[in-house]
């Protein structure tokens, strides 16, 4: 079938639009269904919480059992992560990243879709432990041995969480490699380095880590699939293994994981900030090797994640000071945004409201994060509510909020609209108001001697009335995500006429038409410094500094941009739309749902030969991949 | 047994107890005063601000100085500076002022580099001091008590081979005596947490981990687990009982030999009967509170928690107080009370497949005898 749908292609036939999806390569298509396919997710494992805030609100509730209780808490916990944040964060490299570095396009848009499909198929196979009745329930951190024998974790719903996670490493790591090869070889001609937008910078610090991060995962998982599947020790203490193994693996990933989600985060608050303060960055080299620092010790400070493991006093003393480190760095930060801010001519429209709001959510949170990076107090705080409080200050208040905030900045690039500003002022208010509410009396409880994880508690210990704030909060939350997707429905209904620089801009990608056409640039601009666009409109300030008006000061920019012409401009080679990274995306998943088939009781003679099926396909699909041509040579289709 | 020493310790204690008391004046009006009044944290069974062991007070007065009151400042630096931006430079409407284009401040950002480092090194240097003072083993010099602790799916078993005494439940002390706690587990990782008394030490199958502390009143004080260790992770709780020396002597005389037997015909008396015979209890609770101590702690394996002396206990089932309801409720519904326990899966399920169910008047008959030990 594929086949075929190639032979018709090359005959010259239309595509249908589901087909033009499904086998696009364009790099802001990929952005869009990244983005909706996480923005799904994080309604969906948003919904995962609310059911466990129903079940917490009062002590004693039975609407969850036990077990159901800990399957929602670890798909929660995973599919935040891997299928929400980190695939979110995907969606805007794709969407922002060519545009910013004036390319037409990432340097290997195959694999690109191969990321994504990769992503979308290893979690949908997550997702399906639900309907086979065996979710993972060790938590989204997996700890052995409960995780690794099947002793403790009988059924497959670890098996899922195994392969489907290995599958999702594999698509980070394509993606990470994409980006990094994207960023250091396509930028326009006079973006140097240090004339890189931040958000870039931020990009290609975090494409690093995930390519040295992520194999510790894949090391370690594939340890655990070892003690399931094919009864070896590792992690078998009767045995002579050691649990503690799995541990290091993971937070030696885990870690720098933290810093893979949240740096990008940052640039886009290091993007936002300025274009509505009409400041530039403040100290932008601090900022940027701040990120550098950050990502680099952020591989010497797993052990924080285990000071009550008994490592002795020596490795706990060590890795509190290499902790204590991140925090110098990402408090200078949050002190040149602030100082960015200071002084500017500051418009608070939505994007503006979130990326402000994510700095003191990003102090509060970092504040958190030096109290459990000294050990004593993380022998109370480690594994209580402090801790949940905590990271969901990062992972919702800088993270999740920053790339809200991205959502209004950029809408215009995704879709040619400017959301509703009225409904996304709602849309703040409330998200800012639920969660604060949710996340900050889990400080209390926590201190209060709540440890995380537990499906239920005693009316005598006393956490009921803060559980019933952290509930209320957590619904006012979830409502105020509806309001994001009400504005969509509504902007979308409206004519698609943004213009190409809504905001004032100071980046390439506001340069282009919105949304931009297939190929981004029909000219390649010449970039003369660092905030190009700026640059380009109202001069060096330094020089220019009489004239403080905007309209007295802008100029007609030089590389300013509006073909609406049909069809490419001379010489712009499209890469061709293909469906091999589909493909060889589900002979992967096949492969990890073999895996997952042979450790049940009813289908395990089946695993194997899907496993075979699966490879066949990958490698099929491998040869179908390198043989088909990269670039479309005449008469493209752009739409 | 430790007399003389005890006297002297108990100034000490004093002494510490004196220093608290500012200490404790400064996060109480630190705490009032940024949370909102009173009764936000503090005054419940697990709260860490209410320390009743020397560690958790050690940890407790190093969070509120300096970490919390570092961290207030940095609250209000960061808040105030964030309040300023947004009201000084909102954006007029109809403002067309291009703000002067400021590309950074070296001198400024060198400052600001500093500070977190300042407020980190004064936070960096109490805490290294004191990682390096908690769970120190006092050495074999000490007059401290030595209790293992090892962790089930979900339950806790404490063995005393000083005394060749095992408990499981509930964990006795002696106040101001410090006890070094040498933790473990028979299945999966735990974490062993009493909040009032101690911070946390992961029980982990194959290895012994240190907790060392010494509690500073008596009483009964609450703990759990605090490492996610399976389906019924929230219901692995115990209790800390902390006695006075004399008591404690008493309770370690009376569990060196088994509780005696229920007078012949009365209803405790049928009860061992099917606790030993009938209902098959006996094959995996031992109601013997001794043990031989030279045996290695991986060598002795337990399948269900001893039950000797259940009668003082604080719990049943990890987390139910014990009353004669719960406990007979345990027994005849234990699937809905505590599911997925090996109580459950392995005894009450199979007896229900069976249709081998106690009677009410049997259940009745084991919560008599338990109640009598």
């Amino acid at each position: 079938m594929a086949e075929a749908a190639i032979r018709l292609e090359q005959a010259g036939y239309r595509r249908s639009a589901v087909v033009e999806w499904l086998t696009t390569v364009d790099h802001k298509k990929i952005g869009l269904l990244y983005y909706w396919t996480s923005i799904i997710y994080l309604l969906l494992a948003g919904l995962l919480a609310l059911l466990m805030r129903i079940q917490l609100a009062q002590p004693d509730m039975h609407f969850l059992g036990p077990k159901t209780y800990n399957e929602i808490m670890t798909m929660h916990g995973t599919m935040m992560i891997f299928a929400v944040a980190m695939p979110l964060n995907a969606a805007f490299f794709n969407i922002v990243v060519p545009l910013m570095i004036g390319a037409r396009d990432v340097a290997f848009p195959r694999l690109n879709a191969f990321s994504y499909w990769s992503f979308l198929f290893g979690s949908l196979l997550l997702w399906s432990s639900f309907l086979f009745g065996h979710a993972p329930d060790a938590g989204w951190t997996g700890y052995a041995n409960l995780s690794s024998s099947r002793l403790y974790s009988a059924g497959p719903g670890l098996d899922f969480w195994n392969l489907g996670l290995q599958v999702l490493g594999i698509s980070s790591i394509a993606g990470a490699l994409n980006f990094f090869v994207t960023i250091v070889n396509m930028r326009a001609p006079g973006m140097t380095l240090m004339r890189m937008p931040v958000y870039v910078w931020m990009v290609l610090i975090t494409a690093i880590l995930i390519l040295l991060a992520f194999p510790s995962l894949t090391v370690g998982l594939f340890v655990i699939m070892f003690d399931r599947y094919f009864d070896t020790l590792f992690l078998n203490p009767v045995h002579g293994g050691d649990p503690v193994i799995w541990q290091h693996l993971f937070w030696i990933f885990g870690h720098p994981e933290v810093y893979i989600l949240v740096l990008p985060p940052m640039g886009i608050i290091s993007e936002i900030l300025p274009t509505f303060s009409r400041k530039p960055l403040f100290g932008a080299p601090f900022v940027i090797f701040a990120g550098i620092a950050i990502a680099f010790l952020s591989f010497f400070v797993w052990a924080h994640h285990m000071f009550t493991v008994g490592l002795g006093p020596v490795p706990n003393a060590l890795f509190a000071a290499s902790t204590m480190l991140i925090g110098i760095p990402t408090g200078v930060k949050v002190f040149n945004w602030l100082a960015t801010m200071w002084g500017g001519s500051i418009d608070f429209k939505a994007p503006m409201k979130f990326a402000s709001a994510a700095v003191w959510l990003l102090m509060i949170g970092g504040v958190t994060g030096v109290m459990h990076a000294t050990v004593p107090l993380d022998y109370q705080q480690h594994d209580s509510y402090f801790i949940v409080a905590h990271f969901h200050y990062v992972i919702f208040g800088v993270i999740v909020m920053a790339l809200l905030g991205a959502t209004y900045y950029w809408f215009p690039k995704m879709y040619g609209r400017l959301l509703d500003e009225r409904l996304g002022s709602l849309h703040f208010w409330l998200t800012f108001l639920g969660m604060n509410l949710t996340f900050f009396p889990m400080h209390f409880v926590g201190l209060d001697g709540m440890p995380r994880r537990y499906f239920t508690y005693s009316a005598e210990t006393g956490w009921g009335t803060w559980n019933m704030v952290i509930t209320v909060g957590a619904f006012v939350l979830g409502l105020a995500q509806v309001v994001l997707l009400l504005n969509v429905l509504k902007t979308m209904r409206r004519p698609a006429d943004a213009p190409a620089d809504p905001w004032d801009g100071r980046t390439l990608e506001w340069t282009i038409p919105s949304p931009p056409p297939a190929y981004n640039f029909a000219v390649i601009p010449t970039v003369r410094g660092s905030d190009a666009f700026w640059l380009e409109k109202y001069g060096d300030g330094h020089h220019d500094a009489a004239a403080t008006d905007i309209s007295e000061r802008r100029k007609p920019a030089t590389f300013h941009q509006d073909n609406p012409g049909h069809g490419l401009p001379a010489g712009v080679h499209l890469p061709k739309p293909s469906w091999w990274p589909m493909i060889v995306s589900a002979g992967l998943t096949a492969m990890a749902a073999g895996m997952v088939m042979h450790g049940t009781e009813t289908l395990g003679s089946l695993g194997f030969p899907v496993v075979g099926l699966g490879a066949l396909v990958v490698f099929f699909g491998l040869l179908g991949w390198h043989f088909e041509p990269a670039i479309e040579h005449e008469e493209a289709h752009v739409s | 047994m430790c007399c003389g020493e005890g006297t002297g310790r108990v100034k000490k204690t004093r002494a510490i107890r004196l220093r608290r008391s500012w200490v404790s004046v400064i996060s109480l009006i630190g705490l009032a005063s940024s949370t909102s009044g009173c009764g936000v944290i503090g005054g419940k069974i697990a709260s860490t601000s209410d320390p009743a062991g020397d560690q958790a007070r050690h940890i407790w007065d190093l969070f509120v100085v300096p970490v919390w009151w570092l961290s207030v400042a940095v609250f209000l630096l960061v808040t105030v500076w964030m309040l300023l931006n947004i009201v000084l430079f909102r954006r007029k409407p109809g403002d067309t002022r291009i703000p002067a284009q400021v590309h950074g401040n070296p001198r400024l950002e060198i400052a600001w580099t500093l500070i977190p480092a300042i407020i980190l090194a004064l936070i960096a240097i109490p805490s290294t001091r004191l990682v390096f003072q908690l769970n120190r083993d006092p050495g074999p010099g000490s007059n401290a008590l030595r209790v293992q602790v090892i962790g089930h799916q979900w339950w806790w078993e404490f063995r005393y081979p000083e005394f060749g005494i095992v408990t499981a439940g509930d964990l006795h002390l002696v106040v101001d005596r410090p006890v070094v706690l040498s933790i473990t587990s028979q299945d999966v990782i735990h974490s062993f947490w009493p909040p009032r008394l101690a911070g946390k030490v992961d029980a982990i199958p194959g290895r012994e981990n240190t907790l060392v502390f010494t509690p500073e009143e008596t009483g009964v004080f609450y703990g759990q687990c605090a490492e996610l260790c399976g389906a019924q992770h929230a219901h692995m709780q115990f209790r800390v009982v902390v006695h006075s020396q004399q008591e404690f002597d008493a309770w370690v005389d009376k569990h060196r030999r088994p509780a005696p037997d229920p007078a012949p015909g009365t209803l405790a008396a049928t009860g061992k009967q099917l606790f030993e015979g009938a209902a098959g209890c006996a094959g995996c609770h031992s109601m013997n509170p001794t043990y031989d101590p030279s045996t290695p702690i991986n060598k002795i394996l337990a399948v269900g928690p001893n039950l000797a002396y259940f009668s003082e206990r604080q719990t049943v089932a990890a987390f139910l107080p014990n009353t004669p309801e719960n406990l007979h409720r345990w027994i005849a519904e234990t699937e809905a009370v505590k599911p997925y326990s090996i109580m459950a899966e392995k005894w009450w399920k199979i007896r229900a497949q069976q249709n081998q169910l106690l009677t009410p008047e049997e259940v009745d008959a084991i919560v008599a005898y338990l109640r009598s030990q």
